[in-house]
């Protein structure tokens, strides 16, 4: 209930804040600006949110995803340009490199022991270091054997958000309706009574980083795509956190056992209009920052006062 | 070296044929022994209270029985079979299942989550809300548990109720064998006793044997057919509760305490000992 609660709070504000903007200005809901709106600016966050979401329900955190994103672009433009590798199968590596990163995060924090923050801290300063040795911190231009499909993936203007809003359907069908999911709160929510459940806690963290590599490095192709060029500067810290705040927006708990997907998603379009809204109305995007941090705390305190109240309404 | 008194021995062939034996198990975690040699016998339909202090080894006995964690050496023998566990499932597949002290119970999820936790049922890849739903449902009506709805979460509910759900999920997959890690702890009188039918309640259908772990003699020895005491790992008492008394078992572990005390101050290692 405080759920659903909260998803319809963050509704209201969507609301409100599109409304807001469309009457501000006209150019808002207007045919080009949908697209920058939806898939340049909501897309992204939205896709990378669904990781973060599962990770944080689980207890961890991924900080590499927005290297992952920033690195997979280009490892599809070394293998296509320097090694002649076919396009598709230069996709379908670039992928699988975010799964094997989602890999060595999981490594690291399940098997080895570090807290995740320190891992995903580590992973992501190598790929950023990997990325700006390899490309001499210069963009590349999408190689042309990928044009046509990148069409698909990215640079198609609803291709973006089209693909966010199947993830978002596809992952909340298994965060609330399948066993992955329910284990998935179970290990975040009370990880020593799922061991004694008899849950394979470890499996279950292993594969939400996997997922969040692999859905980090898929972000990275479609913007890559979009933006039709590959750009070192291109992902980092700005979408992992932006995605981290839309998570938090949209109700999940920083220690686990509690989020949903279309909290998040609905935190993301958030973030996404407030963007978007305030360069259109032509005021600098400077001040945006004071308000994504004060939608945090805002967002923080109406949770942890209503776990107060959820708490008095038990006895 | 474990004592078993004439009585003890007497009881468990008035129970039948042994559901479970326990032969010299001892577990080690590095320098520390938690389990020096211990060996038991629970017989068919039989509910043994096994008693003793914090940091006897009750409870690292019951990770060992149920499958969380392995024995550094000994034998488990389940209907004369000797099993070697592998996991929480392998044991639950064997017919052992254990409500741990902790209740291994998720708050964020509701009720019939929490009973179906990590034995779902599915309906293609999906989950069967549904029938786990009504299952849940039905079997806490059986078992004469009362709570709101299957639906509400279970950091709603009290300490019996959560203590009671937790039962009755490891119930639900009919165990040979149950073991319940200290049920009355942190437990009001009121909640207790509801605990206290369960067990009886069992016992009367006979399906399953239990092994109750507990330090408050007095509750358990209501219920239980007999008392093991485990002290530094061994089992060092074995009686029929009929046979025994609160008194009996109190002055066992005091003058064990005092003897401990006295040995210590004969090392010098502790200048006083309360009178």
């Amino acid at each position: 209930m405080f759920l659903r609660q909260r998803e319809a709070t963050v509704l209201v504000v969507t609301i409100a804040l599109i409304v807001y903007f469309s009457l501000a200005s006209s150019n808002f809901l207007g045919k080009s600006n949908l697209t920058t709106w939806l898939s340049q600016d909501a897309a992204p966050i939205i896709i990378i949110a669904i990781g973060e979401v599962l990770l944080l329900i689980c207890g961890e955190i991924d900080l590499s995803v927005g290297f992952i994103y920033t690195f997979s672009a280009f490892l599809m433009h070394y293998l296509i340009d320097f090694y002649h590798v076919p396009g598709l199968l230069a996709i379908l590596i670039s992928l699988l490199m975010g799964l094997v990163v989602g890999w060595i995060n999981a490594f690291l924090t399940v098997t080895v022991g570090l807290p995740s923050f320190i891992t995903t801290l580590g992973t992501g300063f190598v790929l950023l270091g990997l990325v700006n040795t390899t490309s001499h911190a210069q963009p590349s231009p999408i190689p042309p054997s990928v044009e046509g499909i990148g069409h698909w993936i990215g640079s198609f203007g609803w291709s973006e958000i089209s693909w966010a809003v199947a993830l978002v359907i596809l992952f909340h069908i298994i965060l609330t309706r399948t066993r992955w999911g329910l284990h998935t709160v179970a290990v975040g929510g009370n990880l020593l009574g799922a061991q004694e459940a008899g849950i394979k806690v470890r499996r279950i963290k292993y594969g939400n980083f996997m997922i969040t590599g692999l859905l980090g490095a898929f972000v990275g192709l479609q913007v890559a795509f979009q933006t039709n060029t590959i750009d070192p500067t291109s992902g980092g810290y700005t979408p992992m956190f932006y995605a981290v705040t839309a998570a938090v927006i949209g109700g999940t708990a920083m220690l686990g056992g509690v989020g949903t997907i279309l909290g998040a998603f609905l935190g993301a379009i958030v973030l996404a209009t407030l963007t978007d809204g305030f360069s259109i109305i032509g005021i600098s995007a400077n001040p945006l920052d004071i308000i994504f941090g004060g939608a945090i705390l805002i967002a923080m305190i109406a949770n942890v006062q209503l776990a107060r109240l959820r708490e008095a309404g038990r006895s | 070296m474990t004592t078993t008194t004439p009585e003890g021995a007497a009881a468990s062939a008035a129970a039948g044929e042994d559901i479970l034996r326990v032969e010299h198990l001892s577990k080690r975690y590095g320098a520390v022994t938690a389990l020096t040699d211990v060996s038991m016998h629970l017989g068919r339909g039989e509910v043994l209270g096994l008693l003793g202090d914090n940091g006897a080894g009750k409870s690292t006995l019951l990770k060992i029985l149920c499958g969380f964690q392995p024995p550094t050496s000994g034998r488990i023998l389940v209907e004369g079979q000797e099993i070697v566990f592998k996991s929480v499932d392998d044991a639950r597949a064997r017919g052992i299942d254990a409500v741990y002290q902790d209740l291994a119970l998720v708050n964020q999820l509701s009720v019939f989550h929490n009973m179906f936790l990590n034995r779902e049922q599915n309906n293609g890849p999906l989950l069967n809300n549904r029938s786990m739903r009504r299952l849940a449902r039905e079997h806490l009506d059986e078992m004469g548990i009362k709570i709101p709805s299957v639906n509400v979460e279970v950091a709603k509910l009290s300490g019996g109720q959560r203590q009671a759900i937790a039962v009755a999920r490891s119930v639900y997959s009919n165990p040979k064998i149950l073991l319940l890690d200290e049920p009355l702890a942190a437990m009001g009188v009121k909640e207790g006793a509801i605990i206290l039918d369960l067990v009886r309640q069992l016992k009367e259908q006979g399906n399953v044997s239990i092994i109750i772990i507990a330090h408050n003699y007095g509750q358990v020895l209501e219920v239980c057919d007999r008392v093991n005491l485990i002290q530094h790992g061994e089992i060092t008492y074995d009686k029929r509760s009929a046979e025994t008394s609160v008194t009996e078992l109190t002055e066992i572990v005091v003058a064990e305490y005092r003897k401990a005390l006295e040995e210590r101050q004969r090392l010098g290692e502790h200048p006083h000992i309360p009178s």
